[in-house]
Order: C-alpha cells, then structure tokens, then sequence
C-alpha cells in the first residue's frame, strides 16, 4: 500500500494514509500518515463505533492539509478497549495468524499463482 | 504500551515456521512529498485500499487467487450501498477484530458525509481496490499507474489509501 501513495505522491497527487502497522509503513516511508494502534483490519476505527471513526477520518483530512513534510506521522488518540494482550500474541507460537481454513485458502491460491506462471499465463 | 513491531515479529515468525528467506520489506531512504494544490473544501478525494473489499454478488466471478498474487486494481462505484460491499480479506488479526463493518477500513460512509457536509469538495466516483501482490516491482511498475491513470480520470486531487 505505501508503495502505491509513493508513487501517486511523485506523480503529483497528495495522499494520506490510515494504518495499523506503523513500523511497515514507516520503514518503507510515505508522505502522511495517521497511526491507529488497533489490530491489523480496523485502521478506521473501531467496528460501528461511528464517533471515533469520524475523529480519525477527520484527523487523516486535517493531516493532508497541514502536514509541512514527507514521513510525518500522527497518531490516533484511542486505545483498544480489550486492552493490549493482541499485541502479544499477533504472530506468537501461542497464536498462529491464519486458521487452518484461511492457511489452506493461502497455500491453494499460491499453488494455483504457481501453476499460471508455470504455463506462461501470469 | 508501544507499537507492534511487525517487521520483527514476522521475520521470526516465519522463520519458525521453517520459511528460509526473510520478506524483505520496501524501504526507500527518500520519500516524495505533495502539498494540496487548493483548500480541502474544494478538493475532490478518493480512496483505495488493499482490504479486499468487494461487491458481494461479484464474488467468485474473477481468479482470486490470481489476482491476489499477480496483483490488480479494481474499482468500486462510490453510490454503492455500503450493505452491497463486504471483504475477502482473510490476512487481519481475527483472533481479536473482525471485518464485518466496512467502513472500520474502507471509510466510504465517513467520505459521504465530509461531502455532504462540505469539509471535502466531493468525492470521485470511483473507489479503489489492488492486491499487494507477490512483486514490490508489479506494484510500481504496473498497479500505481493504473490508480493514478483512474484518479486523474476522475479529476482527484487527494487520495486516503487504507491498508489491511
């Protein structure tokens, strides 16, 4: 995602960029963005709750006004409210990221890319 | 507590897990930079997102895992009914969230109302999905063009991208 807004910022359109995984984001380097420190799949905000999503939204236009550089970053003053054992266990022994169903989906869909490629398709 | 340090957790990760190389993240030592060329209240914005959103009676009609690994953009009609739309994304944190409300990442309601309330000029009429995709390359080279080519179809001047 952050290489798309790079190359839309290099063509002239300004962008900003609501997202969980701020070290990813950073590491590779964008124009704007606000932190959510939320799990990965709720960068906007948490599911229905309408207030907060409208804060962050209007947090990302205030950003794409007054941001007077590239990598500036603001962050998103909320915090989950089951607390902070996800950070734990994201990518833990204890707790695999996919499920098998979704590790199968996974595993399916590379062996058909693999496939494609092999018979000059892709 | 401080943020998730993903790069490190996934690079250990998926070396337990017997993977041999490392992903080896995007990492630019400079980073380019536009101010808006006029006001927020005059500029028309878009959105795109790589969560894999999709029109729920489309699903299956395309090569998802195709599409998921080669890369694509597709584009999603903005007075779509938010209820029309759910996601496919299977690669979020689903021991502690879940994807059932679009608008927690793909925020189509909260860009109505900024337009209908006039803190935007208005919003394209097209919304924007691509795939991360296997290749850094393919997402250069091929993808962020095809978003620039419809954004600037569509007279944006700003673009809020969402990643999941």
């Amino acid at each position: 995602m952050s290489l798309v807004a790079r190359y839309l910022e290099e063509h002239g359109l300004p962008t900003v960029m609501i997202a969980n995984a701020r070290d990813i984001v950073e590491h590779c380097g964008v124009a704007r963005m606000v932190f959510v420190d939320f799990p990965l799949g709720n960068p906007c905000g948490e599911p229905y709750k309408l207030d907060q999503q409208r804060a962050i939204f209007r947090q990302a236009l205030n950003l794409l006004e007054t941001a007077d550089g590239p990598r500036t970053t603001v962050e998103a003053p909320f915090v989950w409210p089951a607390g902070d054992d996800w950070k734990r266990l994201i990518f833990s022994d204890e707790q695999p990221f996919l499920d098998s169903d979704a590790h199968e989906n996974w595993i399916a869909a590379k062996a058909r890319y693999k496939a494609l490629k092999a018979e000059g398709k892709v | 507590m401080t943020h998730v340090r993903y790069i490190d957790k996934t690079r250990q990760y998926y070396l337990d897990q017997g993977y041999e190389k490392p992903y080896e993240w995007a990492h630019f030592d400079t980073v380019p930079f536009t101010r808006l060329s006029k006001p927020l209240a005059d500029c028309r914005l878009s959105l795109v997102s790589t969560s894999d959103v999709a029109i729920k009676e489309d699903g299956g009609d395309g090569d998802h895992a195709k599409e998921m690994f080669v890369g694509n953009v597709y584009s999603i009609p903005t007075d779509i009914p938010i209820e029309r739309l759910h996601s496919r994304q299977e690669h979020f944190d689903k021991h502690a969230t879940h994807l059932d409300d679009v608008d927690s990442y793909f925020p189509i309601s909260r860009l109505r109302e900024a337009a209908a309330d006039g803190t935007i000029g208005g919003v394209a009429d097209r919304l924007h999905g691509v795939y991360t995709a296997y290749s850094q390359r393919r997402t250069l080279e091929v993808d962020g063009p095809e978003v620039l080519k419809r954004c600037r179809e569509d007279g944006v001047d700003a673009v809020l991208l969402t990643p999941v």
